[in-house]
């Protein structure tokens, strides 16, 4: 890790930490439960790279709480954003993992962060060219605000009032090689 | 050092979210380095670790011990593809994972994507060709965009019209990816130097053709796992064969063992100096082969002092079935079609198990997608 890393994430507010993540993400496992009588239809679909950590997440709590191993999946957006060829840097694309027929399933997208609702918009599109699904419901760790499309959380880990020029910074052992937290700092 | 790309470390977070995977990360495993080209005679794994070394001692910025970073991300800057020489490691790397990604689409339900919507996509083939097109055309259609298809009969070419006037009419049309095939080398760079739109090299002359080496490099990654230290044989008409030129430079760079086969006059010494061996004996080379990439026989650019007769070069270099014998179990067998069954290779083995030619045809849209997402989804 180099040096210039280590002082902006000295100077980030925390705002949760491994134990408020894990409790955060516990609740939402067991909000989707009372919310999804029949869990075997749910499918779990993780945008990359955080979003698809916090579904396996997600599905261990439910495995853990009520024996059922629901569905989880990866569902990548970057091909189905409405800014390819406007940006000067192109998102990564990453291969989707999806149960290939989607037909009646309860797909609920998993992301870390929701901020302008235009992910979460690529990602029922993307959802759409796998099968016509009963019903998409949504899930965030963090909602920060700051809408640009009609679009609403089901489930929400914590609400982050914050400003424009504010960062969000979502850090996951599994896929940032750093421990659990949350933080929030100045651009 | 050849041509550094950007290729880094992100330093906004929000690009780092659309990174790879880990468990598909197996030919990111090198990095940091990439393979430079002109330091093939070195040991290999010797030269890759000297050389990053070098390069991040003088960086001053990673230390000995510094963490395993696991979402290396690349900013793709080009807006051509013309070819694999200019291309670095990293760069063609990039592009496979990104095929990875496409392929996956194929296997949708509704197998389209939004991604360049609202693009046209001209391909443009000066000489005739079938697979390449309906590849490109395909593609361009799962990505959303749309086609015209124009060729050397059809355009104002057949009316004196010069290159360069045909394709500045279809940019003033507002063309925004132009995919040419040409018989003259270096065609596609010398529109890519004056056009805005992307061209993407659809075969030029015997020059390049770099998507139909990208499709190989994807079918050896995806049938053995990886492609650093496998030995490729490349048999045929190599003096001829554009897509030998961008499978050597592609295979190369990622540090596979190349051994080019066939009669000396297509064969001759002077490709060894783009580091790979030149044999004109199939049979010593057929046992230790890991995959035998097969070149058609172009009957339309030789003249006869090449060789005797057809018949001939099918007894001394065909793939015939007791050739076929030579060959380890797990031997990939390919060929960038079309097939001239009989002369290059038998019926039984182009048709067997170790035949790999219908999965090159798959994964050619694959790449050809990535390709064309790559650089036509770039704002120029």
């Amino acid at each position: 890790m180099n040096d210039s890393k280590q002082s902006s994430s000295s100077a980030a507010l925390p705002i949760m930490d491994a134990e408020a993540i894990s409790r955060a993400l516990r609740r939402i496992a067991h909000e989707i439960i009372e919310r999804n009588p029949d869990l075997r239809s749910v499918v779990l679909a993780g945008i990359p790279s955080r979003g698809d950590e916090i579904a396996r997440r997600i599905a261990g709590f439910i495995a853990e709480i009520e024996k059922i191993e629901v569905d989880s999946g990866v569902i990548d957006v970057a091909m189905h954003r409405d800014d390819v060829g406007t940006r000067a840097e192109l998102p990564i694309v990453k291969a989707s993992q999806l149960p290939t027929s989607l037909e009646g399933r309860t797909v609920i997208i998993v992301d870390d962060v929701l901020f302008t609702g235009r992910t979460v918009r690529a990602a029922m599109d993307a959802i759409g060219s796998f099968g016509r699904p009963a019903r998409i419901q949504l899930a965030a760790l963090i909602d920060r605000g700051h809408r640009e499309l009609p679009i609403r959380a089901d489930y929400v880990g914590k609400n982050l009032p914050t400003a424009a020029n504010e960062k969000v910074r979502v850090r996951l052992e599994q896929t940032d090689d750093e421990p659990d937290a949350v933080r929030l700092s100045k651009e | 050092m050849t041509s550094l790309t950007r290729c880094g470390y992100r330093k906004n977070e929000s690009a780092r979210e659309h990174s790879g995977e880990r468990a598909r990360l197996a030919c990111w495993r090198s990095w940091p380095g990439f393979v430079d080209f002109r330091k093939q005679n070195a040991p290999a794994s010797k030269k890759l670790h000297d050389h990053s070394a070098q390069k991040f001692a003088k960086a001053g910025r990673f230390r000995q011990q510094a963490r395993p970073v696991r979402y290396p991300t690349m900013n793709w800057n080009r807006k051509d593809l013309l070819g694999l020489r200019e291309l670095s490691a990293d760069e063609i790397n990039f592009i496979l994972e990104t095929a990875d990604a496409f392929k996956q689409v194929g296997t949708r339900e509704i197998k389209k994507v939004p991604a360049l919507r609202g693009k046209t996509l001209v391909n443009f083939f000066v000489e005739p060709s079938t697979r390449t097109r309906t590849s490109f055309e395909l593609a361009a259609f799962r990505l959303s965009a749309d086609v015209i298809n124009l060729s050397a009969s059809t355009s104002s070419l057949a009316k004196g019209e010069t290159l360069k006037d045909t394709a500045r009419n279809l940019e003033a049309l507002h063309a925004d990816i132009l995919v040419l095939r040409h018989s003259s080398a270096g065609a596609p760079q010398f529109l890519g130097q004056r056009l805005k739109a992307s061209v993407i090299n659809a075969g030029d002359g015997a020059h390049e053709h770099p998507t139909q080496a990208l499709l190989d490099l994807y079918t050896i990654r995806e049938k053995r796992g990886k492609i650093a230290g496998l030995h490729v044989a490349i048999v045929g008409d190599i003096l001829f064969s554009r897509v030998a030129r961008s499978n050597i430079f592609g295979l190369v760079k990622l540090g596979a063992r190349v051994t080019l086969v066939g009669p000396i006059t297509l064969v001759p010494r002077e490709f060894e100096k783009l580091g790979v061996a030149v044999s004109h004996k199939i049979d010593n080379v057929l046992p230790e082969a890991d995959v035998v990439n097969l070149l058609r026989i172009q009957h339309e650019r030789q003249r006869k002092e090449y060789f005797p007769g057809l018949s001939e070069y099918t007894a001394l270099f065909g793939l015939t079935k007791e050739r076929a014998k030579l060959l380890k179990p797990d031997c990939l067998i390919m060929h960038p079609g079309p097939i001239n069954r009989g002369v290059e290779i038998d019926s039984e083995v182009a048709d067997g198990a170790q035949s790999v030619i219908l999965d090159q045809v798959t994964n050619g849209l694959a790449v050809r997608m990535a390709v064309l997402y790559l650089c036509g989804g770039i704002s120029t």
